[in-house]
């Protein structure tokens, strides 16, 4: 007989058990869990509706057992707050990558955060259109190559990166803002904590709440899941700097 | 208790009309002809206990009408042609989705800015379903205030029937024109009756609602699903027919246009000309049997329309066995008036 296995590791009851569609060292996974964890210790699963985006993370209804709705491209923030407006004891927020929302989505992400919606939104920059094939996007890194910019992304022909978590913090009706990674086990503590607060912030009613995660595409990036983690720590957190932009939770002004 | 007697314009009476169907949110971008539907309800519908937004786009009033039907309340939005382009893209993930609102266009010049008058313009988005995919939606064209106000209590029904978007297909005139109406008493509506909408899975399996189908066969099932849903919905044609029987000239007009149309008939009927006409209330579906049946008994038909020339293609496609139709068009850009529709159905008599 075997001894009897010790249990280390429980996925919370919200998160359902299923292969991954992701690919290897994609970090929407991790993101996706965190995400999981926090509605489950706060307890908040069986009030939820999500809003998923179109991404890669389109699935996400597929890992989380919650209510889900699917907005069009960029329009989450949009779909939330008509979700919100008609349930406003509910849980709700989305799930967008850096092309949904900082790209074809700006708009309705800087009306629903300046309005001050009671909602969550969990951004996922991995610097560039995943699901389509790793096109640039406004995220996409000075010299980053994709497929729409093969010699590099350029600053004088495209622009600098879009640095999101600031612009959202800038924004009246935010009340929690955050950048995080998930690239180290003492950052994915950190993001669980970011986003635990983010979906406390709604539970209070206080207003509105963002997280940004920097998140790896082996994929598009075309390096070993290994490379891609060390390029969060080497390449984009450098410019986009983690930890906390906003914070009135305390009511008080920034941080 | 006799009905409360109200005067009000045409767009006050489609919002009147929401109201008292028992709508709870409403999300709505400035655009002229419509602006006093928002306008009324920012002040009424919060007294009402429920929720008006002005949103920062027709994109984005789409999706939160989209986000707001799939929690199961009743919601509307509502714009003008160039706002409309705008919300198609959430009206067809809504028609994939199906979803239940109701959406306002108080039609005006096109194409692009045009101007700001009466039109019919955007009949073929209105009837074609206007964005991208196979659907449609329940199209309702009222001619007269009262009619849009119990249209509009109708469109609620009716979207949660068939779980699609109802459009209310208005125009400049319409919106502005002030009649007394009648009113009904408020609906009080349960929005969990439905059994599917979004409010967390509490004792019950999560739901889920989208338009994305990957699955093998999925999509086709689902458009085949949706075909037998439109099919279904024949059965709400709708129709005036103002002395067609022994009619030798039927003309055929929507909306505004119809209602001007009948005072010629109503004219020329005064002098003894044999002329009716059919008044598509529905115009999605569209009323092809009754369409039939008078083209049956040998009759012509003559199509008017605020627009180059749309509306006439389903006339004709009604009636193609038996007969054509001809057609008259005012302009966009140009007002319709009772005179001006006397020549050509006169012409269209003579044959
Ligand atoms: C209106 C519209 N335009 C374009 C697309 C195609 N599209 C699908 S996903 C996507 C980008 C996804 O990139 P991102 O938001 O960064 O998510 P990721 O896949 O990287 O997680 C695009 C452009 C679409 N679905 N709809
Ligand atoms: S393409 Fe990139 S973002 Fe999409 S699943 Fe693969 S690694 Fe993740
Ligand atoms: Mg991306």
């Amino acid at each position: 007989m075997q001894a009897a296995e010790k249990l280390v590791f429980k996925t919370p009851d919200v998160i359902i058990d299923r292969p991954t569609h992701y690919c290897p060292g994609c970090q929407h996974g991790t993101a996706h869990r965190i995400v999981g964890e926090v509605i489950d210790e706060l307890g908040l699963a069986d009030k939820t509706i999500a809003v998923a985006s179109i991404g890669c993370s389109v699935f996400l209804y597929n890992y989380l057992n919650v209510d889900a709705v699917e907005a069009p491209h960029g329009r989450a923030p949009a779909v939330a707050t008509g979700v919100k407006r008609a349930r406003p004891d509910r849980t709700v927020f989305t799930y967008q990558g850096d092309g949904d929302l900082a790209s074809i989505g700006m708009a309705e992400i800087m009306h629903a955060a300046n309005r001050g919606e009671r909602i969550t939104v969990i951004f996922v920059n991995n610097t560039v259109y995943g699901m389509t094939g790793g096109q640039m996007a406004p995220t996409t890194m000075i010299g980053q190559a994709t497929t729409t910019c093969p010699g590099g992304r350029c600053a004088e022909r495209e622009g600098l990166p879009i640095k999101m978590a600031e612009i959202i913090g800038m924004l009246g009706g935010v009340v929690f803002c955050e950048r995080v990674a998930v690239n180290s086990v003492k950052n994915i503590a950190r993001a669980k904590k970011a986003v635990r607060k983010a979906f406390e912030c709604q539970e209070q009613g206080l207003g509105f709440s963002f997280v940004e995660f920097l998140a790896t595409c082996p994929t598009n990036w075309k390096m070993s899941p290994v490379d891609a983690n060390k390029r969060i720590a080497d390449e984009l957190i450098p410019y986009f700097p983690l930890g906390t932009i906003v914070d009135r939770t305390g009511g008080g002004e920034d941080k | 208790m006799a009905p409360e007697r109200v005067f009000i314009k045409g767009n006050e009476a489609i919002a009147q009309g929401a109201l008292d169907a028992g709508c709870r949110c409403f999300f709505g971008y400035p655009i002229t002809p419509q602006n006093d539907i928002p306008e009324f309800l920012s002040k009424a519908l919060p007294e009402a206990g429920g929720e008006f937004v002005q949103a920062e786009s027709e994109v984005a009033a789409a999706n939160m009408l989209l986000g707001a039907a799939a929690t199961g309340v009743r919601c509307m939005t509502s714009s003008s042609s160039p706002g409309m382009s705008l919300k198609q893209e959430a009206i067809s993930y809504m028609a994939g989705s199906e979803l239940p609102a109701v959406v306002v266009n108080m039609n005006r010049g096109g194409p692009g800015l045009g101007d700001i008058g009466p039109a019919q313009g955007d009949y073929y988005q209105s009837t074609r379903g206007g964005g991208h995919g196979d659907y449609r939606l329940l199209v309702l064209a009222p001619a007269t205030c009262q009619e849009a106000y119990d249209l509009v209590i109708e469109a609620f029904a009716l979207a949660f029937r068939y779980r699609n978007p109802v459009l209310i297909l208005g125009d400049a005139i319409l919106g502005q024109m002030k009649e007394p109406i009648a009113r009904r008493e408020s609906v009080t509506y349960d929005d969990a009756s439905g059994g599917w909408h979004l409010d967390g899975n509490a004792g019950r399996d999560k739901r889920l609602i989208k338009s994305l189908f990957l699955d093998e066969g999925a999509l086709a099932g689902q458009n085949r699903h949706l075909m037998a849903k439109y099919a279904a919905m024949r059965a709400e044609t709708r129709w005036e027919a103002f002395q067609t029987e022994d009619a030798e000239l039927v003309v055929c007009a929507y909306g505004s246009i119809g209602r001007i149309a009948k005072s010629t008939v109503r004219k020329l009927r005064a002098r003894g000309l044999k002329v009716g006409l059919l008044r598509p209330i529905t115009l999605y579906p569209f009323p092809d049997a009754p369409l039939l049946a008078l083209a049956g008994q040998g009759k012509r038909f003559l199509t008017i329309e605020h627009n180059c020339g749309q509306m006439v293609d389903d006339v004709r496609l009604a009636i193609r066995t038996k007969a054509d139709s001809d057609f008259f068009g005012v302009m966009p850009g140009e007002l319709p008036n009772p005179d001006d529709l006397e020549g050509p159905i006169l012409k269209s008599l003579e044959g």
